[in-house]
């Protein structure tokens, strides 16, 4: 690699008619750095709201009987809780946030493919996502239908606020597919020349994987809405057995996205854990290649596994078992990629930082849900618990056990690229282990409330499940206060946190190879050649400036 | 914006500052093909409910699948000569004819509103309504989406169309918006085409 170690020092370009200072992030902005910030505060702020609406339900569900809030208002809080913390949180941050932000850097470039498309993708959300909280306020309050807004329960219960939901869920699909277009541009055409493929940081291929996933399976999710929203308001007969339509054919197409969108989800994580382990444990990432084949692999596969979200759904024999075994394939390319950042972590220099407990904790939590996925794959042991509390313990251990934790440790590695301040290690690991304690005190038991056939989506439960449920629910509370040193972190950290200075990990990939924060164009003079963003770990000569590698870079820096 | 080239290097490589301003690559038709893809995905999701309707679900007594087909030939032939028309307003341009290259919009414009036209005609003449049955919602959900399709292409064509007024709006060298028209207009074309055979000959 040739890190740019003689940078000169350029004046700041002419400046523009974009506001400057704090106010850029208000504006619609078409620096990528800025677009990917204003991403990942406006999710971190429905994070909240979808928490808080988590809390209404754990409140609920701690005594059997529906005291805290009404059936109706459990049923559209369960909704908006779902579509949230889905469409308006973990899909923009880990998609939006973190890749406008990183990709461009990764890829040698001053800015995505796409500017103006990326800012406008951004600003599709906020709307959107303000829409889909206002419908609790309409006529008959919000859909109440679940995220996955089945038909015919979505045809029968109250309209404009399903019709909401809808309107919501295409915006944010749009906004997404506009997002994928940009990253497949960018990373496939837009990458600095001499720079391969097989060159790129791997965030670069876990987000090309997601955003083909996202320009193949968002669109069929489009026109499944359009129809079903036809249905609400024409009164067609598509998904309405009552005229004669078909409620399977929605199911498959619903799941046709919305399996893929598990891997929109956790793939960018997958991507992001893969820089910070390495940096970490000052080790090249272990299986480069197998983690790109795996990568697609899973891309491949996750697109013809959908229907084992139905295997109660009157699917045919034939069917149960190519998705079984389909599914069951899905484990191979991640246990790859398991073993792959085990590997990483085997015999380096750890530095145990918060970024780096962060995501060890999501190597064992992932692992754990994908132990309970491959059991949900399997056709008798899923009619058993299916839509139990089961599955929900199995969903949120991907999501949250394995995305939202790479997501705060991104945030702890990437936290002094933004600002240039370091973030406090004791807060942040006193953020880790309530985390982590909330965590698993809130969906461990939920396994055990599913198999003994607790089922979900329901406000009112069996009175023998009360205490295990309760301790569902302080666990739940738990991780609502563990967002508190989080928050003071953050917050605090941006005014009196120590500086960091441009490199404070001694990373190698392109974003730390500029000062931090970096300039508007990204780096003063050229962007470097990274040929080698994981040389971490070799035993080096004294540096020389003019054929400085990037193994030199970190062995020259005790 | 001028940048020092950079100096450290590895054995010869010089790794070469770009994506300087004005020196962007156009990806616009690259970008343009890749939201195609996801349009024509959200065709692929209605076809497939389509073909499974049509496999799982009997219609009520009385319904049919049978169409007329005079009316939707006439403008299947319409479509595909439009996109024919188009291409020939392409060469034109090439070749710097702007006139030629205008007088080829307009009647491919045309054609996808006489297209439009048909399907109108068709629509006031169809035995059964849009609720009657799920053949008849489905006809009308897949043709209406294309028909929007197709609304929308002729209205860039004419926009294409009268910004070709202007000299030097569009040359031989630097022409996106006739491109990104085309394309999007074969792809409307295209899709035409399985709907057909799908919907009416199936």
């Amino acid at each position: 690699m040739t890190a740019s170690l003689t940078q000169t020092r350029e004046p700041s370009p002419a400046p523009s008619l974009q506001p400057t200072g704090w106010l850029r992030y208000l504006s619609f902005s078409l620096d990528h750095k800025v677009i990917g910030l204003q991403y990942i505060v406006c999710g971190f702020l429905f994070y909240f709201v979808g928490g808080a609406l988590a809390g209404v339900i754990r409140t609920e569900l701690a005594t059997p009987i529906s005291d805290f809030v009404s059936r109706e208002v459990y049923n559209q809080v369960l909704t908006l809780h779902g579509t949230v913390m889905i469409f308006l949180w973990i899909v923009p941050v880990v998609n939006g946030g973190f890749g406008n932000y990183l990709i461009p850097f990764y890829v040698g470039a001053r800015d995505m493919a796409f500017p103006r498309l990326n800012a406008v993708a951004f600003w599709m959300i906020p709307p959107s996502g303000l829409l889909l909280i206002s419908s609790y306020f309409v006529h008959g309050g919000a859909a109440q239908s679940g995220w996955t807004a089945y038909p015919p329960l979505s045809l029968t219960t109250p309209a404009t606020g399903q019709i909401l939901w809808i309107l919501s869920v295409l915006l944010l699909g749009g906004s997404s597919i506009f997002g994928g277009i940009n990253f497949i541009a960018t990373i496939v055409k837009f990458r600095q020349p001499g720079l391969k493929l097989m060159m790129l940081p791997m965030y670069c291929w876990a987000m090309l994987g997601t955003s083909i996933l996202v320009v193949l399976a968002t669109p069929v999710l489009a026109g499944t809405l359009i129809l079903l929203s036809l249905d609400i308001v024409a009164h067609t007969g598509f998904f309405n057995p009552g005229l004669g339509g078909n409620v399977v054919v929605y199911q498959h197409l619903f799941w046709f996205y919305s399996h893929p969108a598990v891997y929109i989800m956790v793939l960018p994580a997958f991507g992001l854990v893969s820089e910070i382990l390495p940096v970490h444990a000052r080790k090249p990432l272990f299986g480069y290649v197998t983690m790109v084949y795996s990568i697609m692999a899973i891309v491949i596969l996750g697109l013809i596994v959908w229907a084992h979200h139905m295997f109660t759904s009157g699917t045919p024999p034939w069917m149960r078992l190519f998705f079984t075994i389909a599914t069951a394939f899905i484990a191979v390319p991640t246990g790859i990629k398991f073993f792959n950042w085990i590997a990483t972590l085997w015999q380096g220099r750890l530095a145990l930082t918060t970024a780096m407990l962060f995501s060890c904790a999501f190597i064992i939590q992932f692992v754990f849900g994908g132990i309970t996925g491959v059991a949900l794959a399997q056709v008798p042991f899923d009619v058993h618990v299916h839509d139990t509390y089961f599955v929900v313990g199995h969903f949120h251990y991907i999501v949250y056990g394995g995305t939202v934790f790479v997501i705060f440790a991104s945030i702890y590695h990437w936290y002094p690229k933004f600002t240039g301040r370091l973030l406090n290690e004791p807060l942040g690991q006193l953020h880790l282990l309530l985390t982590v304690i909330g965590f698993n005190l809130c969906f461990a038991p939920q396994h055990w409330l599913g198999l003994n056939g607790m089922p979900r989506r329901v406000a009112e439960y069996d009175p023998s499940f009360t205490v295990v449920n309760q301790i569902s629910s302080v666990g739940a509370l738990m991780m609502a206060i563990s967002t508190l040193p989080f928050l003071i972190n953050v917050i605090g950290s941006a005014f009196r946190g120590p500086r960091a200075g441009d490199n404070p990990w001694r990373a190698l990939t392109p974003e730390w190879l500029t000062t931090s924060p970096p300039p508007v164009e990204n780096w003063r003079g050229a962007p470097p050649l990274v040929k080698e963003p994981y040389g971490y770990g070799h035993s080096g000569n004294p540096i020389d400036l003019q054929t400085a590698r990037g193994r030199d870079l970190w062995t020259s820096q005790p | 914006m001028t940048t020092a080239p950079i100096t450290a290097s590895e054995g010869s490589t010089t790794a070469e500052s770009h994506l300087e301003h004005g020196h962007h690559p156009d990806l616009r038709m690259f970008g343009l093909a890749t939201f195609l893809v996801a349009d024509g995905m959200t065709f692929a999701g209605f076809f497939a409910a389509y073909l499974t309707f049509r496999a799982v679900n009997p219609l009520p007594a009385g319904a049919t699948y049978e169409l007329e087909l005079l009316m939707p030939t006439i403008n299947t032939a319409l479509l595909v000569v439009s996109s024919f028309t188009f291409h020939r307003a392409s060469k034109e341009l090439m070749a710097s004819r702007m006139g030629a290259c205008r007088g080829w919009l307009l009647i491919s414009a045309l054609l996808g509103i006489a297209f439009l036209g048909g399907q109108m005609l068709e629509y006031f003449t169809l035995p059964f309504g849009l609720t009657d049955n799920l053949f008849a919602s489905t006809f009308y959900a897949l043709t209406g989406f294309h028909g929007l399709h197709v609304t929308l292409g002729a209205l860039m064509i004419l926009i294409v169309w009268w910004q070709a007024r202007q000299p030097g709006r569009f040359t031989p060298q630097e022409h996106f918006g006739i491109a990104a028209v085309e394309l999007y207009w074969h792809f409307v074309d295209v899709i035409w085409l399985v709907l057909f055979a799908l919907l009416y000959l199936l």
